[in-house]
């Protein structure tokens, strides 16, 4: 605003009575000290994060063993990764975990984020308690989990067996091993996610509402009809998130099974995440598990793809 | 305006997210303030009893556990990363926002890519061999580095500075003849300090609570936070009261923390999802 009051000349006498010697200052704090001020940033990004990505890629191109002998093997690793039922376990263990997560945990978010945008009482005390989950240590939160989903003294397995039904052994039994981490995944994300939500339904004008209450729509179908693909954006946001979130999982089935990454006796909850820390850090296999970082990264690809085109979908007809 | 206000359903949703939310935390004060007879009694106690005092004695004087040192070197790394992303952060997002030159544009979309790569993930492997050769395994230096990276960071104070400092403002102090650095000082920090705020408080959420990394390259000789109660976990895995007293001790900070910027957090986080 005071750069269209002040007159041309008085910029220009700026410059002017500037002193000489200053010059070459002036002139590399215009041309050079925007890339100074962005460059701690990339500089760390190719130390921390370039490096690692293209050594990820030559290291999977090698044989280890524990010897400490490496040799060259091109593709070996990926092939053999894509024949290995350990990872296809761990592939399909990280999938179900996250379809098991995910689904009820966007359903959940939705419907708490609309009954949070209403009028009531104590919004902020509300607000903050279903992002109580969040701030709680995710390690401390799967310890407390895993007793609640214990076989013999779990609170869970007790409220179960008041109304009937016999004790599930979560840890042991693949599905039920998903259900219990899933469920710590779902506490600990959908009042955050409904956050997210409420704060997209915000934005939405408020005279679409009454316009379709003047039209005689529903409650019901003003959510399905407007809030809903109003909310598209928001939610490609959301589902991004937790779809890297989701199938990088890693601490809540760890901390399962007591901080081992073996995912269970059978591996019937080893995600992933957990495979590439076994074979790296255990079997100091760094080339299988730089591989598998690859195609981890591959699966992280083509599940965002995925989802982005389904959430296009949603309320389509707009 | 009658549209807007609660039905019964909604009001009784709206509790059962609130117990559901809280419970779990409850539960674990519950099991932390008992003795580890009454956490395995069928039916499950529900109420407090009266030994948290003990037990969290008990945990802070566990040779084996390092929970105290857990606790500060958990400290340590969240703070030092928060400040400097918070930095690195706010100066390349007044560049991105309010400055021209060349690239800016690539640069940006470039920050937006890095952000969709879990590279703590994807790069354990050179990032351990890294830190072995340079012998920094089992120090806090090598928690820390790896995560001085944060493109969301530059994302985020990119869109907050866009809003919070008009570019007239900027052009107008550059008239006035100050110097870039000075302008960021002068101008743009004190309007994007509440986004500074919420980058802060989020990175030190997520430090406090990172697992991987530090579980490959610490030792439970020098642990996190995290670690500590792995390896509680772990060696004392029936002791129920004793594990629950340190995970109760691990989440005191954080819950702090929550308490006290509790609005601002709740403000920023639904602001900054509107702007994404």
């Amino acid at each position: 605003m005071s750069l269209d009051t002040l007159p041309r000349a008085t910029r220009s006498n700026h410059r002017r009575v500037r002193p000489p010697g200053r010059r070459w200052a002036s002139r590399f704090d215009v041309k050079g000290m925007p890339y100074a001020l962005v460059s701690p940033y990339f500089l760390l990004f190719a130390a921390f994060g370039l490096f690692p990505l293209a050594f990820t890629l030559y290291y999977s191109l090698y044989d280890y063993d524990l010897a400490g002998t490496t040799e060259w093997i091109g593709l070996g690793n990926y092939t053999a990764l894509l024949g290995d039922d350990a990872f296809w376990r761990a592939v399909i263990n990280t999938v179900g975990m996250f379809l098991l997560a995910t689904v009820p945990q966007m359903l959940l978010a939705l419907f708490l984020a609309n009954a949070l945008n209403k009028r009531f009482r104590f919004r902020l005390a509300i607000r903050m308690s279903v992002l109580l989950p969040l701030v709680t240590s995710v390690v401390a939160v799967a310890v407390v989990f895993t007793q609640l989903f214990a076989r013999d003294w779990g609170l869970i397995n007790w409220i179960l067996g008041s109304v009937g039904v016999d004790p599930f052994n979560w840890r042991a039994e693949r599905i039920p091993s998903w259900i219990a981490i899933a469920t710590m995944v779902d506490w600990r994300w959908t009042g955050y996610n409904a956050i997210i939500f409420l704060a997209g339904m915000q934005t939405i004008p408020r005279d679409l509402y009454e316009a379709a209450a003047i039209d005689g729509a529903s409650r019901r179908r003003q959510f399905w009809q407007i809030t809903l693909p109003m909310l598209r954006p928001t939610m490609i946001f959301v589902v991004l998130n937790s779809t890297i979130g989701g199938l990088t999982l890693f601490s809540e089935p760890t901390t399962f099974y007591g901080g081992n990454v073996d995912g269970g006796s059978q591996g019937q909850f080893q995600t992933v995440a957990m495979f590439i820390v076994k074979e790296g850090f255990r079997e100091f296999d760094y080339g299988y598990a730089a591989a598998a970082a690859w195609l981890l990264f591959l699966l992280i690809l083509i599940g965002a793809a995925i989802n982005f085109l389904f959430v296009r979908r949603i309320g389509g007809t707009k | 305006m009658t549209n807007w206000s609660p039905t019964v359903f909604t009001r009784v949703m709206l509790g059962l997210a609130v117990f559901l939310s809280a419970f779990p935390l409850y539960w674990m004060v519950v099991i932390a303030s008992r003795t580890n007879s009454d956490a395995v009694s069928m039916p499950p106690p529900l109420l407090p009893g009266g030994n948290l005092g003990e037990n969290i004695v008990a945990v802070l004087n566990n040779e084996d556990a390092k929970f105290l040192l857990g606790l500060t070197n958990s400290f340590i790394v969240a703070a030092t990363v928060t400040v400097s992303v918070v930095i690195i952060s706010t100066l390349a997002g007044f560049s991105f926002a309010n400055l021209q030159f060349k690239g800016r544009n690539v640069l940006l979309v470039l920050v937006l890519l890095t952000m969709a790569v879990p590279l703590q993930q994807m790069g354990v492997v050179p990032l351990y061999r890294l830190m072995v050769s340079l012998e920094w395994t089992g120090t806090l230096k090598a928690v820390i580095l790896p995560y001085l990276l944060n493109g969301f960071g530059v994302f985020l104070m990119t869109q907050y500075t866009r809003q919070a400092v008009p570019m007239e403002l900027v052009e107008a102090a550059r008239v006035d003849g100050a110097a870039t650095l000075r302008i960021w000082w002068n101008v743009v920090l004190p309007a994007v300090r509440p986004g500074m705020a919420v980058l802060g408080i989020n990175t030190f959420m997520l430090m406090w609570n990172d697992f991987m990394w530090p579980l490959i390259v610490l030792t439970p000789d020098n642990p996190t936070v995290q670690i500590a109660i792995t390896s509680l976990n772990a060696r004392f895995s029936t002791n129920y009261t004793l594990i629950f007293a340190g995970t109760a001790l691990s989440i005191i900070p954080l819950v702090a923390v929550f308490i006290a910027f509790g609005r601002q957090i709740v403000g920023g986080l639904m602001e900054g999802a509107v702007k994404a």
